[in-house]
């Protein structure tokens, strides 16, 4: 892996420019995903965040090719770009290696996008697909997606009088890429850019399909101190709510285990949209949720261990 | 060469010929045959094509406009619902001006579900942005989808093509056709133009971006574009049509006219009935009946001023709308005929027969009838209905 120094000396292909906001998860993540892959790439975008905010037309922060067509198909578009290559190099007409991978949200990926991802995983097109996980839909005003976490309150499960926030646990969808038995996939966040950086360079080396959730803060709808972007993702890891680990060919493997696993109260504390379960009333939600992430940790370290 | 072929076969044989870089499709009754007979040419080697299998026509049309946004050569076929789940994707294409060719095979769309053929799927998707193209029988499905190529990549159109044909009545429906040679094929078609796309400028080290967002400042513009580059299809398409009849025999225009200069009633029809309707036509005019037809093959770009002229001698127009628009008064060829005749010092009275949906059979004597209708008309100068349902139970 290079070192931030080296790293540092690479040409930015995601630049400065763009409209995403100050403290945005998902500019960190495209940026250091691109800083990552050190050679030619093709990128696309699901509709979201990261593509308004980076192709007003006539602007654009990407310094590669790039493609965006629309919302939930992402994964297909780049089947396609990723189809014409192969057909084009085996005529002879291309003759570099090029790397393709496809951004988007979780909205793009978990829910309206999931059938186009399963099928490009499916039939294995070389690509990196990169979630850029906020946990709701943000560019249309922070509705639920599938992603949310239970008890968040977004603007469609919004925590009120008698129901507080979402009340369904998030799909996990790491687990469900695992099972299309694609090569590689991961969890990571920006917040340790090493984590980042080793798994997009072990990704792009398979000749296949792979697959990184990314956990991007948004300090518009979770909603937290701009300022706080890293380190809000590096406490999602410290108290494994969101857990960092890769699967490589089927194996599991913990990339990253707390010295000290915080409880989850801890993350809470520093977002608006679970501000209700710090409510002493909620204290029941809030043992239940421990208790999950609790049990899911435990998976995990289990399919670590019998990997 | 004399072949015996389906029209699903003449797509399927068409499109090995023009060997693209890219197929990418799904299955749909009844242009399932299609993916079928190339994917086998895929697997005997007798193509250079990649072949997507994808899982839904929504990413068929995703991976052909991720491929033709790369430089390759796309092609996808569908029908009905397929057509329809792509509705998305089939303005996209056109608005990043993609010279993508699909076939279709028209069929009804659901509820109720029926897999039989009416025009609702492509007249639905007459404002996508796309080229239409309509094939009365096997020979024209054939040849209009080697023209497609030309049309769609010419560098004042580069616009998607969608070339169809009747659902069952001819994509099942075994005719003698003239096949040309696969180097005929090739040397007519030649090679893609050249066009901005991704995997260039990654060679040239000169990135694009496609698909940015346009706001208030910039839609209206490209936008704007893409009507011009419509526009320009209407020049294209009759230069290609001609070439490819000086070279093989068949040429091609906006339309056919069938006995309609001299007419004074006549018929606008598409695909398949144009053929039931000519034998009408010649038996009508046995009994000295003067009745004409119009057999429309470019339905986009509409052929405004061409059809205004061929049938403004006419005192009554029957529009023969396979397809319902479910609006009270029309089907959705029926307003476009009226508005091209409305300048007209002396216009023709114009009715609609909406008829055929969901493989509903139209037989000689329903367009006998029609054109009954019209020496009605005609005779008594008045109109008694704007629009009648043809072979209906009421």
């Amino acid at each position: 892996m290079p070192s931030l120094k080296e790293l540092s000396k690479r040409e930015e292909r995601f630049v400065s420019g763009h409209r995403l906001c100050a403290g945005c998860g998902a500019g960190v993540i495209a940026r250091m995903v691109m800083l990552a892959i050190d050679k030619p790439v093709v990128a696309g975008c699901a509709t979201g965040c990261l593509e308004v905010a980076s192709t007003i037309f006539p602007y654009s922060a990407w310094k590669i090719p790039w493609i965006h067509s629309a919302f939930e198909n992402v994964a297909a578009t780049i089947s396609g770009v990723e189809t014409a290559y192969r057909a084009l190099k085996k005529q002879g007409k291309i003759s570099k290696d090029v790397v393709f991978v496809a951004f988007g949200g979780d909205g793009g990926t978990y829910d309206i996008g999931l059938q186009s991802l399963s099928g490009a995983a499916e039939r294995g097109h070389r690509m990196l697909y990169i979630c850029y996980d906020n946990q709701a839909y943000m560019n249309t005003g922070i509705q639920r997606s599938s992603a949310t976490p239970k008890c968040a309150s977004t603007t469609t499960s919004p925590a009120g009088k008698v129901i507080p926030g979402k009340m369904q646990w998030q799909k996990d969808l790491p687990s469900i890429m695992v099972a299309h038995g694609v090569p590689y996939v991961a969890t990571s966040i920006p917040g340790r850019w090493n984590d980042l950086i080793s798994k997009v360079e072990k990704a792009i080396k398979f000749d296949g399909f792979t697959f990184i959730d990314v956990l991007s803060p948004c300090r518009l709808g979770w909603p937290h101190d701009p300022s706080l972007t890293l380190e809000i993702s590096r406490l999602a890891a410290d108290t494994c709510i969101w857990p960092l680990y890769e699967v490589v060919e089927g194996k599991y493997r913990l990339t990253y285990k707390p010295k000290e696993k915080k409880p989850v109260v801890e993350w809470f504390k520093l977002q608006r949209r679970f501000s209700h379960l710090l409510k002493p009333e909620n204290s029941s939600l809030l043992e239940e949720i421990q208790k999950e992430v609790d049990r899911r940790w435990e998976d995990l370290l289990n399919k670590c261990e019998s990997s | 060469m004399k072949v015996a072929k389906t029209a699903n076969e003449a797509f399927a044989e068409a499109m090995r010929q023009i060997d693209p870089d890219v197929v990418a499709a799904y299955p749909i009754t009844p242009a399932t045959e299609i993916v079928q007979i190339f994917s086998q040419f895929v697997a005997d080697g007798l193509v250079k094509t990649e072949f997507v299998a994808v899982e839904s026509e929504h990413s068929a049309m995703s991976a052909c406009i991720g491929a033709s946004a790369s430089g390759a050569r796309a092609m996808t076929g569908t029908s009905s619902q397929g057509l329809a789940l792509m509705w998305e994707m089939l303005y996209i294409a056109s608005a990043l001006r993609l010279p993508i060719i699909m076939a279709v095979v028209n069929r009804a769309l659901s509820a109720p579900i029926n897999i039989h053929c009416d025009h609702s799927d492509t007249l639905g998707a007459r404002d996508s942005g796309w080229i239409q193209i309509y094939s009365e029988n096997v020979q024209e499905t054939y040849d209009n989808v080697i023209q497609a190529v030309r049309i769609a990549e010419h560098p004042d159109v580069k616009l998607p093509v969608m070339v169809t044909t009747d659902g069952f009545i001819l994509s099942h429906c075994l005719e003698t056709m003239d096949m040309l040679t696969d180097e005929e094929v090739k040397e007519f078609i030649g090679d893609p133009p050249e066009r901005e796309n991704l995997l260039k400028s990654i060679e040239e080290d000169k990135p694009i971006t496609i698909g940015a967002l346009d706001l208030q400042d910039y839609y209206f513009e490209h936008k704007r574009q893409v009507s011009e580059a419509m526009k320009n299809a209407l020049k294209v398409i009759p230069q290609i049509g001609k070439e490819f009849g000086e070279k093989f025999g068949r040429s091609y225009d906006f339309f056919e006219k069938y006995n309609l200069d001299d007419a004074e009633v006549g018929i606008v029809v598409m695909g398949s009935t144009a053929g039931t309707g000519k034998e009408v036509v010649d038996e009508m005019r046995k009994e000295g009946k003067k009745v004409g037809l119009l057999k429309l093959r470019i339905f986009r770009p509409f052929p405004f001023n061409q059809l205004s002229e061929a049938l403004s001698h006419l005192k009554v127009v029957g529009v023969m709308d396979r397809a319902d628009g479910v609006n009270s008064y029309c089907g959705p060829l029926f307003p476009e005929i009226c508005a091209c005749l409305y300048d007209l010092p002396e216009r023709p009275k114009v009715v609609d027969f909406i008829y055929g949906l969901g493989g509903r059979d139209i037989k000689k004597s329903d367009i006998e009838g029609i054109f009954n209708d019209l020496l009605k008309i005609s005779e008594t100068g008045k109109k008694e209905f704007n629009l009648k349902y043809i072979g209906v139970r009421e």
